[in-house]
């Protein structure tokens, strides 16, 4: 029997639950029983290079064979600055999407018998065929624009150069407009630049890290939980400020417990603070910046004072932590987060972080902002794509100006047809992004689907976006492929390689192929000049001084930087920024122009009704989206997620701990299973937390299906961020309920 | 030499990568685990504070489960590492029971099975894969009898406990607060 959680009094964050799926862990039969613990592991019979595909941040690293040849662990590559050897348990666990027995196996093809819908397997001709076919009447009657690709993974990239191809840019992912979007576009609008992946944040070298909603250390960004560990060593200052006592939280000198919705008037509250007690750094925004006086003048009535009123932090922990950042200055990170689509005025919010950090002078600095810089390497020799008649941009005239990536959010909305809009997109494309998960609003998106002549899903894994697809295509796991190079900004230039450490199971195969297969269907196959993957790589390889061979051994290349600018401001040289002034725009000419506030201003948001809680979604560092709840290791890890409750609140409800409840938003939409209760002081009383990713209804990943509950089905409201189109996803309430209801119960 | 661990609760965010490097590793079967995290909260909000663990064998200098094992399947080798020999091990449990940390568990073909230090990697001048894993380099392996090694001088320089010390194991897991 495996150990069971109640024998000792605290929580134990691994669980340890599942223990009669032992016998389904292929590595497990190697073990012999026969001999002492220091002789019955194998040793590496060979080792394949790689690069994580469980998240974004794309670690490079070793997946490791046995004496079998089959793939027994995966560790990281000491040479790669992602991961310095060190993957995270998703990237560890990452063996498991490899032998996940409930991946998808072989095309699918939706089909009607006896009045029934349903997917009947198909051959990979029969699928490429019926594609082809059906993208060939949209292009015929609608335009090649009319098709989207949604995409989250290595796997967009081959898509991508398919689609736009065929006459398409409409290719776009959840990650800009439910994520980083507007943090991109605030710091564009501030410093003619943005913050891109892996963040150009200085951690490791700082002596003040400022946290604002950012729980490093449950989202997983391997580096940077690495280098916040690097500047805890140190003493570094750390500042957190979240409605959670977070992981980041409990490691910080200063937690500023702040009411949920109300950063925006810290923000401006420090802002104020440093220049009314002139803490800014004089010679720098001297220097580089734009509109001091007019930020000065738009700050005055912004005191501690005002924002205690607001936010509930009290007005000396305002001024103090205002002051040990200055102190620390330009050596202080006001963190720019990563999912910052929070209440639709997430791009000023981004602008106010921006600035507070041009006043500090940590962009260009030690310790702040570095200047990461990328290899550059050759493009393949094929043909110019076509210039599109029509964009996603086309269905929204006037709004959303300064987007400067495709709005996933924005194709779904213009799919559903509206009188007077340009472009209805016809066809979905998607690859390795759930959309039922990742968009908000999920009756929205069914809507959407059901207006769709086609729709493609290609995974690994049944999500449930597979269910209403008309060709569901599998595609192998990042362990059975190649893929495009990693080329990666950071400190110093790097590129990866990953090499497949095993044939694709069942019958599953790479995006590369089925895109460049696909190509050759729909006459484009000039766009995929290689007959081979490995051709390709080794022709890349050979324009920047390496070879596929010479990469096998090593997995990451690393290069000298061409400019000796990693701190391009340290000594304070002449600059000139990419902005209209050339200047640090702490007034945005860029935003006036479009006619959006050129100075951040504070709103007040909705607060939940009586008997409802604000909710707010999280990471564990076990998971990522929704991606791995399937995943044999990681569930073991966490197979499940808790509402996290406050002792007072529970107390008022009766509530208590692993009780199921089911949680109801404003809307009236109930989850589809029940949530266990997680009673802990580390949640405000106006607000509960979840774990994003768990609930799902896909009976097909049998580990993952009813399991906790789904933040993305309470979701229904955003608030669009005027500016760049991001949804706003912490505008939602729940309630409680304790009994199971008549509806909406699994 | 005395084989030990340092472990900075300063720096561990629970993300559990012990456990799923341990598990790959030491190929433990799914729904088992020879190490594990732990989190302990106190105060009320918003006066808290917290301490995250990874816990494992404690490798103990006076360990009971040695002691009370019937079969000498339970001993120590050398550096202080309390191993099992899965042939002699009779899966009678006693040392289960003996063990104040919870750490062993019946392996499903039968015998004992616990954290080793990852014995076959130490063997070979490697650090245990949890240690080796580690995003947050809060663990630290090596041999507290060398007063030179990095564990021995964080000893010296940190404040630290071990748990159930009045169990009088005498463990070999030290926590860094």
């Amino acid at each position: 029997m495996p150990k069971t959680l109640n024998r000792r009094d605290f929580i134990r964050i691994s669980s340890l639950g599942l223990g009669g799926l032992a016998a389904a862990n292929p590595i497990f039969d190697w073990l012999s029983g026969s001999v002492m613990a220091n002789e019955s592991l194998q040793e590496t019979i060979k080792r394949i290079p790689t690069y994580c595909e469980v998240c974004f941040w794309k670690c490079a690293g070793w997946a490791h064979l046995n004496d079998k040849g089959d793939i027994w662990k995966l560790t990281g590559n000491d040479d790669d600055p992602h991961c310095n050897g060190r993957l995270c348990p998703r990237g560890t666990g990452g063996v498991g999407m490899y032998y996940d027995d409930d991946r998808l196996k072989t095309p699918l093809i939706r089909t009607e018998v006896d009045g029934k819908q349903i997917f009947k397997e198909a051959s990979w001709n029969e699928a490429f065929d019926f594609i082809a076919k059906k993208m060939k009447k949209i292009a015929d009657e609608h335009g090649p624009e009319c098709i989207a690709l949604f995409s989250h993974g290595s796997g967009g990239k081959h898509f991508g150069r398919m689609l736009k191809a065929f006459g398409s840019q409409n290719i776009t992912a959840p990650s800009y407009a439910q994520c980083r979007g507007p943090r991109e576009v605030g710091f564009f609008a501030t410093y003619g630049e943005g913050i891109g992946s892996p963040e150009r944040v200085d951690i490791r070298d700082t002596d003040c890290l400022v946290l604002i909603g950012s729980h490093i250390g449950e989202n997983m960004h391997n580096g940077q939980v690495q280098e916040m560990s690097d500047a805890i060593d140190k003493g570094s200052t750390i500042i957190t400020v979240d409605p959670r006592f977070s992981t980041a939280a409990s490691k910080s000198k200063h937690w500023l417990p702040i009411k949920p919705s109300t950063d925006m008037a810290l923000l401006l509250s420090w802002i104020h603070v440093i220049i009314n007690n002139e803490w800014y750094d004089k010679k720098y925004v001297d220097k580089y910046t734009f509109g001091l006086d007019e930020l000065k003048e738009h700050v005055k009535s912004y005191t501690p004072e005002w924002a205690y009123g607001i936010t509930t932090i009290k007005p000396h922990v305002i001024r103090k932590t205002a002051k040990e950042m200055a102190n620390a200055a330009p050596s202080v990170i006001i963190h720019p987060g990563r999912h910052v689509t929070w209440y639709g005025d997430d791009t000023q919010r981004l602008r106010a972080v921006a600035i507070l950090n041009a006043l500090l002078g940590s962009w260009g600095r030690r310790g702040g902002f570095y200047n990461p810089e990328k290899k550059k390497v050759a493009k393949l020799n094929i043909p110019r794509f076509p210039k599109p008649q029509k964009t996603w941009r086309d269905a929204f005239p006037g709004k959303f100006k300064l987007a400067g990536l495709a709005l996933a959010s924005g194709i779904c909305d213009a799919t559903i047809p509206a009188a007077g809009r340009d472009c209805s997109f016809k066809g979905w494309i998607v690859n390795g992004t759930n959309l039922i998960s990742t968009l908000p609003n999920q009756a929205n998106t069914i809507e959407a689907i059901q207006n769709l002549d086609l729709m493609v899903a290609i995974d690994t894994m049944p999500m449930e976006i597979t269910g209403y697809a008309d060709v569901v295509l599998p595609e192998c796991t990042y362990l059975e492929r190649y893929d495009n190079l990693r080329i990666s900004g950071h400190r110093e230039p790097t590129i990866a390689l990953r090499a497949p450490a095993a044939e694709p199971k069942y019958n599953s195969k790479s995006a590369w192929w089925m895109a460049k297969e696909l190509s050759n269907r729909l006459g484009l196959g000039d766009y995929f000049p290689f007959e081979e993957e490995e051709e390709e790589l080794d022709w890349q390889l050979k324009q920047v001084g390496s070879s596929l061979e010479e990469m096998k051994k090593i997995g990451v290349k690393k290069y000298n930087r061409q400019y000796d600018d990693l701190y391009p401001l340290e000594g304070l040289p002449d600059y000139e920024f990419n902005t209209n002034s050339g200047k640090i725009e702490l007034y945005s000419t860029a935003m006036e122009d479009e006619g959006y506030d050129p100075l951040p201003k504070y709103t007040a948001h909705e607060e939940p009704p009586t008997d409802f809680y604000r909710l707010i979604y999280g990471r564990a560092p076990m998971h990522t989206f929704s991606r791995t709840a399937n995943n044999p290791n990681l569930t073991d890890l966490m197979d499940e997620n808790k509402v996290w409750v406050n002792p007072k609140v529970a107390k008022e409800w009766g509530l208590k701990n692993n009780q199921e409840v089911w949680l109801e938003n404003q809307d009236g939409v109930v989850t589809s299973f029940p949530i266990k209760v997680r009673v802990t002081e580390r949640i405000r009383w106006d607000s509960v937390y979840m774990v994003h990713g768990f609930g799902h209804t896909d009976k097909r990943m049998s580990r993952a299906y009813g399991k906790g509950a789904s933040d993305s089905e309470l979701i229904t409201r955003t608030k669009v961020d005027p500016v760049m189109g991001g949804t706003g996803m912490r505008v939602n309430f729940v309630t409680f309920l304790t009994e199971a209801p008549t509806k909406g119960a699994a | 030499m005395r084989y030990a661990m340092a472990i900075d609760t300063k720096k561990c965010v629970g993300c559990s990568d012990c456990v799923v490097a341990c598990q790959t590793e030491n190929n433990v079967p799914i729904g088992y685990c020879r190490d594990w995290v732990v989190e302990a909260t106190s105060g009320t909000y918003p006066d808290l504070s917290m301490e995250i663990r990874s816990e494992r064998c404690n490798q103990c200098t006076n360990a009971p489960c040695v002691r009370c094992c019937p079969t000498e399947a339970s001993h120590i080798v050398d550096g202080g590492i309390v191993v099992v020999d899965h042939d002699e091990c009779i899966g009678c449990k006693a040392c289960i029971t003996s063990c104040p940390y919870d750490a062993r568990f019946v392996h499903p073909e039968g015998y004992v099975d616990k954290c080793t230090f990852c014995i076959h990697r130490v063997e070979k001048g490697e650090n245990p894969a949890c240690v080796s894993v580690c995003p947050t380099k809060c663990m630290y392996f090596g041999d507290t009898d060398d007063l030179n090694s990095e564990i021995s001088q964080l000893l010296r320089k940190r404040k630290w406990k071990t748990l159930i010390p009045e169990a009088g194991t005498e463990p070999n897991i030290y926590y860094l607060t």
